[in-house]
């Protein structure tokens, strides 16, 4: 169980063999990555992304998550990557990797691990274009999500 | 205590940390942000935004009536747009 926080990019495929490597217990493994498009919501083109965030609180909030993922699914691994500083678009932003028996449990506890990072990992998105930047807002569609989850 | 300021929040302040003292009578989130607003108008410009500032105490997530009685260092911040 991993929670890592980087400036430069990651490769998925890389992380899942080495997540796999040697194991046969493992049914299922679900992946997502968030990447930087080339828009803003807005329709103007992003030449980057840079995010900001909270050193040391990231660390927990993350830890924090993955954690409670693991109290509520039978987990076999799990990863989440996280970047910071200026991201281009078209680069990945987030990984987060799970690995377990059967497919239910790595599916739903990757969309829980991505709507809590969402909503309460302090990191905050600016966007660069032809403008200027500017930040991004949150949505109310990701307290949603991450509300769905509250027992 | 420390004072840490995130995003636009740390924009409008001016800058991203300093030390302050809250007098008494200031012992939860939301009276220090209502003092903080009173420091100048920087600070009314950065937290005019209300309740959609965010607060962490000691790095946890912390809402505007947690008491900061022993805190070290309080942040301040934007709701949060990672992932």
């Amino acid at each position: 169980m991993t929670v890592r926080l980087q400036t430069e990019p990651f490769d998925l495929g890389a992380e899942v063999a080495r997540l796999t490597d040697g194991r046969s217990d493992v049914g299922a493994v679900v992946t997502f990555m968030g990447v930087c498009r080339d828009r803003t919501d807005s329709g103007a083109e992003l030449v980057a992304l840079t995010l900001e965030h909270y050193p040391g609180m990231v660390e927990d909030e993350l830890s924090r998550i993955e954690a409670e993922a693991r109290a509520r699914w039978s987990l076999a691994d799990a990863l989440v990557i996280h970047r910071h500083g200026r991201i281009l678009a078209g680069e990945p932003i987030v990984l987060v990797v799970t690995l377990a028996p059967h497919r239910a449990a790595a599916f739903e506890a990757a969309e829980f691990l991505m709507d809590y990072l969402k909503t309460s990992a302090p990191f905050w998105k600016q966007e660069e274009t032809a403008d200027g930047r500017s930040w991004v807002a949150a949505k109310a569609t990701d307290d949603a999500a991450a509300d769905r989850w509250k027992k | 205590m420390k004072l840490l300021y995130f995003a636009w929040v740390r924009e409008r302040v001016g800058r991203a940390e300093e030390e302050a003292e809250a007098p008494a009578g200031v012992s939860t989130v939301a009276e220090l942000i209502e003092w903080l607003r009173g420091r100048g108008p920087e600070y009314e410009h950065a937290f005019e935004a209300g309740p959609a500032i965010r607060a962490a105490i000691d790095k946890r997530h912390a809402r505007a009536d947690a008491p900061i009685a022993g805190a070290r260092e309080i942040a301040f911040f934007p709701p949060m747009t990672g992932g």
